[in-house]
């Protein structure tokens, strides 16, 4: 074997004969990622996965997984002779008597709330710029899965300590199992080994913590990422970007450089909030008794909207049928609600393409006004959430703000309902008045400030025209119209097979796209440039040289030199 | 190529409609912006105070990781609060200024030195080309053929009913231990019955009618409690609470008459919601208070249901005294405990 013939040096020269490392690296190393902040959640969710993975062997190395009972005689004073499980203890101990242990295992949970956080963030990014389009539909399936598994992952992990807190939490996991019509003892039974709480949940939800979610989440991740470079990212919109490029900045050395140094920021504002508040401080609340409860008690922030579900549905709705008892009280929140949320998120991007009828490929994203309808279910679907989020914090709102608890849980009841058609309505509004002024900028330009005045007493103020990147942001889009479908009858007035599917479908396309503002086409610019050039103006003033002597709309708005404008980066 | 590329407003494509005006129908994409340079392209000495901030950046990583190997061998939890909490903060903060040093440095470098020019790449649509597709269609049917699969019916339903039948093996031990005993029916009896002394939890000592005033409230388990085979699953279900209310404003149920010692009356403690410890004693208005969701109970009537997600009153506990003067139930409850299920009433 020589090498001295070759552009790879021995140790690489070895890997390439053997694995083909040469074409990767000629593929990938200086493969184009698009840059923007927004795109920075996703890394987020990733490096924190990989600090939760860092941080979780840490802490398997001194965590028992058992729920054998065991007499306390540790370090922390408050809970010596307590009988507890081993698993609670060894939490104890990795606290405080595992030197750095308390630290990871605190950014191991700030690590699973960021988690979560980051997942939901960038899936409101991708949602909202409307990046699961073709050809990403099934990567956002991936993505949504992923965002199940996490909170698989952090539901199982938070159980794992054996505290008050976290044993009711699973006390109300049994009561929502129980729920389930016939299966819902059996599935109890089949969760506990038996009876609530049992021996074998702890050992059970370990493996299923440490081995089971991660190495699904890990599988998903590879696949998401493989997506991700298979379809190359997507862009926002902008000069020079369309459907059939991708602009930015090569992998090696760029990103290997600013995603590489943002693992350890996310990594080090992790270790801060570790370093400096703290989580879930199991030796307050002491081991799991089932008959203890504390005040005040929450769920990590990405249960709080099932805990709020629970909260607000009446009591009234459980009913018996033939002797059978359905607490519809918990099947509906429990499973209805957070079902019906998750199936329209997973089934939206399919939903969107069956309205639009739109068969392309989309790399250059919306911006979320230019999609009315998609944008405001986006918000109503949060709106949604955030109010599940705060009615699971009643008790909390309750005692802050001196309330009864049944006003603020009645006020929820109604806003559940009312919040998100608000939500949608003033969003969808917001979403076309800002389309309708960027239509104004295009064909009026920028509002300068300064008054002209002239001879015949009127008064303008003088508008800057947008320069053609500022444009382009603003009449790139494309607004869909509502799909055409041909007519119910034929010419010999025969009604025609499979009308009425097509009638649904222009009915849900017309719920998307009867609203919509078209963008500015040449003619109108041209049209509102000349339109007033009739209205005959006196001559400039000395001092306001700079203003051209055409009047722009209709005799409203004078335009100032292109050259005072500055580029206007912006994306949203 | 799709269908897209008849379609007058796709912003890729090289036609252009023109309105009758001799307008463009659509404006078109002017390319990609200038580019800027930025201070430490054109300046040597921004350029220079880059690097250094750099190098700085990455001295205060190796600073920190240095404190934190200082703060991990000085400073010894040694079991109290504040020496718990020292550590845990040097140790945190040695950690966030390593890794921050790291990752401020390399974004730095990257923004302030590395090249900035944008650089375009060509997509290429997803889809294979028809010609593929029709040799993976060939390809798939010569395996076919080659399988003979569509002609050995016989064949095709043997291998069907074994692989479907061979995850049996694993999932039938698996089903037939997982559930332990599978005796759900123990989830409507608790272990009281007659006789059976209340006693405080968590000591186990016996409660007599006199211990309790009015407006008092004991957490109650069964006596012989931590002698059964399960303890823990005995008490989720068999815990009670115990109050004294002035007799006169207890509203009781005709069919309950009796149940109660001289205003002294006990209920369930386990939520018929989702099964939360209620916890809440309101004194003033005899409201019972689940702390997890809410549901609200009228001790004075019967547990009754005033607010909430539950459903049902909480299941009441006969009760009476035996010849000693202690509390002793008059039996099992009359109801299963705790959340609501399928079968509860049969």
């Amino acid at each position: 074997m020589t090498t001295t013939d070759s552009a790879f040096p021995g140790p690489v020269d070895y890997l390439d004969q053997r694995t083909g490392l040469g074409s990767a690296i000629k593929t990938f190393a200086r493969k184009i990622f698009p840059d923007h902040w927004s795109f920075l959640l996703g890394e987020i969710a990733l490096y924190s996965f990989v600090v939760i993975l860092i941080s979780g062997v840490f802490l398997t190395m001194f965590f028992v997984p058992s729920m054998n009972e065991t007499v306390y005689h540790g370090a922390w004073a408050s809970m010596q002779g307590v009988t507890m499980s081993e698993a609670f203890k060894s939490t104890l101990d990795l606290s405080f008597e595992v030197r750095g242990g308390l630290l990871m295992r605190q950014i191991h949970h700030w690590a699973a709330l960021i988690f979560m956080a980051a997942i939901v963030t960038h899936m409101m990014r991708v949602f909202f710029t409307g990046a699961f389009r073709k050809p990403r539909e099934v990567n956002w399936v991936v993505g949504f899965v992923l965002m199940i598994l996490g909170l698989a992952a952090g539901f199982s992990g938070y159980s794992l300590p054996d505290d008050v807190l976290s044993g009711n939490g699973l006390r109300i996991t049994d009561g929502v199992v129980l729920s389930l019509p016939i299966i819902g003892s059996y599935l109890s039974y089949f969760i506990f080994g038996g009876q609530f709480p049992g021996t074998q949940l702890i050992p059970r939800l370990f493996t299923v913590h440490v081995l089971l979610v991660p190495g699904l989440i890990l599988a998903l991740i590879g696949l998401h990422l493989f997506f991700v470079v298979l379809h190359k990212h997507t862009q926002y919109p902008g000069s020079g970007r369309t459907d059939k490029n991708v602009v930015g900045f090569p992998l090696f050395p760029i990103y290997v450089a600013k995603a590489g140094g943002f693992f350890f920021i996310v990594f080090g504002v992790i270790a801060l909030m570790a370093a400096l508040f703290t989580i879930n401080p199991v030796w307050n609340y002491g081991p799991f008794d089932p008959s203890l409860v504390s005040a005040g008690a929450q769920p990590d922030w990405y249960m709080l909207f099932l805990e709020g579900a629970l909260r607000l549905t009446p009591g009234q709705l459980e009913v018996v049928v033939a002797g059978f008892t359905i607490p519809l009280n918990v099947i509906i929140p429990a499973m209805v609600v957070p079902g019906i949320l998750f199936t329209a998120l997973a089934a939206y991007p399919f939903i969107e393409a069956y309205a639009t009828g739109d068969k392309r490929e989309h790399h250059v994203l919306d911006r979320p006004r230019n999609v009315p309808v998609r944008t405001s279910f986006g918000v109503a679907l949060l709106t949604a959430f955030m109010i599940l989020i705060l009615a699971g914090s009643n008790d909390i709102i309750a005692t802050q703000f001196q309330l009864s608890i049944n006003d603020i849980t009645s006020v929820f009841r109604v806003l559940l309902f009312v919040g998100p058609v608000f939500a949608f309505w003033i969003t969808k509004r917001t979403c076309l008045a800002l389309q309708r002024k960027d239509r104004e900028l295009v064909l009026h330009g920028h509002e300068t400030g300064s008054i002209v005045r002239f001879a015949s007493g009127e008064y303008i103020e003088v508008h800057t025209p947008l320069n053609e990147h500022e444009r382009w942001l603003r009449v790139s889009y494309e607004a869909h119209r509502p799909i055409e479908i041909a007519p119910a009858e034929d010419s010999r007035g025969v009604i025609r097979q499979g009308y009425r599917r097509d009638r649904l479908r222009q009915r849900v396309s017309q719920l998307f796209y009867e609203d919509r503002v078209e963008p500015v086409t040449p003619t109108e610019l041209a049209a509102a440039q000349s339109h007033g050039a009739h209205d005959a103006i006196a001559p400039p003033r000395e001092d306001l040289d700079h203003v051209e002597s055409q009047p722009v709309g209709g005799g409203q708005h004078f335009v100032a030199p292109i050259s005072q404008v500055t580029p206007d980066e912006r994306n949203l | 190529m799709s269908a897209h590329d008849s379609t007058p407003h796709d912003s890729g494509k090289d036609v252009v409609v023109h309105t009758p005006d001799g307008l463009p129908d659509r404006f078109s994409n002017p390319g990609h912006p200038e580019h800027h340079l930025r201070r430490s392209d054109q300046d040597p000495r921004a350029n220079k105070r880059a690097e250094l901030q750099v190098v700085g950046l990455f001295l205060i990583s190796v600073i920190g990781t240095i404190g934190f190997l200082v703060a991990y061998f000085t400073v010894t939890p040694a079991g109290t609060p504040s020496s718990i909490r020292n550590s845990n903060l040097l140790l945190g903060l040695g950690m966030f200024f390593g890794l921050m040093g790291i990752g401020l440095a390399a974004v730095h470098w990257a923004k302030s030195l590395m090249n900035d020019h944008e650089k375009s790449e060509e997509r290429h649509e997803l889809r294979s080309p028809e010609p593929v597709r029709v040799q993976a269609v060939d390809v798939i049917k010569e395996g076919v053929a080659d399988s003979a699969i569509g002609r050995r019916g016989v064949l095709k339903g043997a291998m069907i009913s074994a692989l479907a039948l061979f995850p049996l093996s694993i999932v039938v031990p698996l089903i037939g231990n997982v559930g332990g005993n599978w005796n759900v029916s123990t989830l409507k009896h608790t272990m009281w019955k007659k006789g059976t002394r209340l006693t405080i939890d968590p000591t186990g000592r016996p409660v007599k009618a006199s211990d309790l005033t009015i407006g008092s409230v004991f957490h109650i388990i069964p006596e012989g409690l931590d002698t059964t085979a399960q303890p823990l699953e005995e008490k989720a279900k068999a815990i009670v609470l115990l109050i004294r209310l002035d007799p006169r404003d207890l509203k009781i149920a005709p069919d309950r008459v009796g149940w109660s010692y001289d205003g002294i009356i006990a209920y369930s403690k386990i939520c018929t919601h989702v099964g939360c410890p209620v916890a809440l004693y309101e004194q003033q208005t005899h409201h019972l208070l689940c702390p997890c969701h809410q549901s609200t109970f009228d001790v004075a009537d019967g547990a009754k249901v005033v607010f909430g997600p539950a459903k049902r009153p909480l299941p009441q506990l006969p009760i009476t005294v035996d010849s000693e003067g202690y509390l002793v139930a008059q039996s099992d409850f009359h109801e299963p405990v705790g959340p609501s299920f399928w079968e509860r009433l049969k």
